[in-house]
């Protein structure tokens, strides 16, 4: 499966080990392109965008009375360090749940709602690159539309759908889900709203792969099966990886279909906490402290994957 | 299929992750199989295909928990499924594979998104028990009341300056570290904020634009930073129409670095060969790259817009938690919500459509985009 770079034959070593690390061009035009001026301006950016996480993380070890006192900034005038801010507010929460036990539930409900969709969202995106059928692209244009669809729009019905089935007149068509208390109402919410962006995304991705090389295997007697288990989806892996950290971050970082679908023991961790800033909203020592538990799960995400999110990126972005 | 999920939910929290994944992938294992299957000529492969097609509508209609006579109606919807199939112009099986890999998604958005979005539609003209059909009544009243235009109004604010100035902000920065030293560090810092949610970020920002009576020792850092220039404490929050702007601030600082992952990408895939042939050309740095990188990652661009534009459009958790709307911050997506908590089931369902009207050129846009990709191909 070289098949990603053999636009760039005849590669020598050292571009070889370039391209291996990701790097697109070569170290020549590194230093004419950065320039001392667009070193600041980033520098700028990176710590104006930086700095409010930054106080957020200070404040959260420090103890709450001189949280309330003065500026996270004057930490050195004002010395104090404390880590009861975390064991406290992972001891908080409401009569069934704390947010030790929300952060379990956030990832179970996290991952499967990440592999859902991508497996059925890359299934259809082969079929619109790749299988031709009269009103393919309208389908396509329809399936895109939909991420217009407003959560709020959608949430109600299905509720209603889950918990009392699907009835034509008095007619029972389905029973209800009966899943209450459970993960599985949430993981097939996710499911449904993260698939029309997932679809919209990896079809760029599948459509990109080189239509010689599809055709190649479907001479050698592969069918669309074989095709897309073992051509596609191990070209497509990187962005399916790449997408797979978005879909992490937002399931991961969703309040609103939390609301309405993980209710009582299987609640998340961002409900919980939106409890909190509810009922404790001037415990600046507890909201800073559970705000930084929440964001930990998807840096190390992040950091561990990041690899595939840029070669991933890269592969179908090659074309431009 | 609700008794095996009833069971799972039994189980521990994490041991039920692996168990549901293993069933899902079984699934999605046999319909692969199928879909290769599928195509072949021969009996065998025929009587599989007729198996499958009278077999699978019934289990999975029983599966879901259906009655009795609606499964087998489905099976027999199968078996002329099957008819269909065998007598296709493209060969026996074509559709099959159509159905097969397509099905499972469009099962899921028709339930999930079409059905409820139709059902928002209808009550958008009903009243607010959606019994009565009431024309447009419920747009006439959203357009003739001062909140109503401000909310519409603002929604225009949000979508007019998230998009333009986090891709600007996302773009610049992705150029500047490109290939720089840390360049992985400097990319961490900027897409930090994606991994914090709504909530965390509306905690972060509210406690950045705190404010406390002139005197006394500021906590909000942007307040003792007026302080320090010699200023009076400000209520950033609460002056109109300003007070639009600090929330917009706050989806710019989360949206940037998501512009700035998927362009900085699109520029390394920009063929090196170009640049220097551009620059063998005697072009200085910023004429290449307006006119090698920009067209270059022109596709990933408007993906990058797109995105955004919609997640501004939806923007939802952060006006909620930090003004809920008050002060003449309120967007489309937070009243809707509002109207719907008071029980106005229409006005709600029309501030749906409102957004959904908002978003129809975005979509035409991108789907003109689309056709002509695919007519390059």
């Amino acid at each position: 499966m070289t098949a990603t770079v053999p636009a760039r034959v005849p590669v020598d070593k050292k571009t070889k080990k370039q391209l291996a690390r990701g790097e697109g061009a070569g170290t020549r035009t590194k230093k004419r392109l950065t320039s001392r001026g667009a070193t600041i301006a980033a520098l700028v950016i990176a710590v104006l965008w930086t700095t409010p996480t930054f106080g957020l993380f200070i404040s959260s070890i420090r103890p709450p009375e001189q949280i309330l006192r003065n500026g996270w900034w004057t930490i050195f005038q004002n010395p104090g360090f404390t880590l009861n801010n975390y064991t406290e507010v992972l001891a908080a929460g409401n009569s069934t749940l704390n947010l030790a036990g929300a952060f379990i539930n956030s990832i179970a409900i996290t991952l499967p709602a990440t592999i859902f969709p991508l497996v059925i969202a890359s299934l259809a995106a082969y079929a619109f690159a790749w299988i031709k059928f009269p009103g393919r692209n309208w389908m396509f244009i329809g399936v895109f539309a939909l991420q217009i669809v407003p959560l709020q729009m959608a949430l109600v019905p299905l509720l209603s759908l889950f918990s009392r089935g699907l009835s034509i007149g008095d007619v029972e068509l389905f029973s209800s889900l009966n899943a209450s208390n459970s993960y599985s109402q949430v993981w097939i919410a996710h499911t449904i709203f993260a698939l029309p962006l997932a679809i919209f995304l990896l079809h760029n991705f599948v459509a990109e792969i080189p239509g010689e090389l599809i055709e190649a295997a479907r001479v050698d007697g592969a069918g669309h099966g074989q095709i897309f288990f073992r051509i596609v989806l191990p070209l497509t892996m990187p962005a399916i990886a790449s997408f797979a950290i978005f879909q992490f971050l937002w399931v991961w970082n969703d309040l609103l279909v939390a609301l309405v679908f993980a209710d009582g023991r299987v609640a998340p961790m961002t409900k919980l906490l939106a409890e909190i800033t509810g009922s404790r909203g001037q415990d600046w020592n507890l909201l800073t402290a559970g705000a930084f538990i929440s964001i930990l799960v998807p840096l190390i995400v992040f950091f561990a994957l990041q690899r595939y999110f840029v070669r991933g990126l890269l592969a179908g972005s090659t074309k431009g | 299929m609700s008794a095996f999920l009833a069971w799972v939910s039994t189980l521990p929290a994490l041991a039920q992750i692996p168990l549901v994944l293993l069933a899902f992938f079984a699934v999605i294992a046999l319909l692969i199989f199928f879909l290769e299957v599928a195509p072949r000529s021969g009996r065998k492969f025929t009587i599989i295909r007729a198996v499958a097609c009278v077999l699978i509508p019934g289990l999975v209609f029983l599966a879901l928990g259906s009655v009795l006579w609606a499964a087998a109606a489905a099976t027999v919807f199968g078996a002329l499924f099957f008819y269909l199939d065998y007598r296709s112009k493209q060969g026996a099986g074509y559709l099959f594979q159509l159905v097969g890999f397509l099905s499972p998604a469009i099962f899921l958005l028709a339930i999930g998104l079409i059905y409820p979005t139709i059902q928002t539609t209808i009550q958008a003209f009903m009243n607010s028990r959606g019994t009565r059909f009431v024309g447009l009544e419920n747009f006439i009243w959203i357009f003739t009341q001062d909140t109503g235009i401000r909310t519409v109004a603002n929604t225009f604010v949000w979508v007019l300056i998230v998009p333009a100035v986090s891709t600007i902000f996302g773009l610049a920065y992705a150029v500047f570290i490109d290939k720089s030293r840390g360049e992985k560090v400097f990319k961490l810092l900027v897409f930090m904020p994606m991994a914090i949610s709504f909530v965390g970020a509306s905690i972060i920002w509210r406690f950045v634009y705190a404010v406390r009576p002139a005197g006394q020792e500021q906590i909000g850092l942007l307040n003792q930073i007026v302080v320090w220039l010699g200023g009076e404490p400000v209520s950033w929050l609460s002056n109109s129409p300003w007070n639009t702007f600090f929330l917009i601030v706050v989806l710019i600082w989360i949206q940037t670095g998501f512009a700035m992952v998927i362009l900085s990408a699109a520029i390394k895939g920009v063929p090196a060969e170009q640049l220097e042939a551009a620059e063998l050309d005697g072009t200085n740095a910023w004429q290449r790259f307006m006119n090698v990188t920009v067209p270059g990652i022109r596709s990933s661009l408007v993906v990058v817009l797109t995105t955004i534009s919609i997640a501004s459009l939806k923007v939802f958790d952060i006006v909620r938690t930090m003004t809920a709307g008050a002060n003449e911050t309120s967007v489309i997506a937070n009243e809707m919500y509002s109207q719907w908590q008071g029980f106005e089931v229409g006005r709600s369902a029309a501030f749906a459509v409102v957004l959904f009207l908002m978003v129809l050129p975005i979509v035409i846009y991108n789907a003109r985009q689309i056709q002509k990709q695919r007519e390059i191909r």
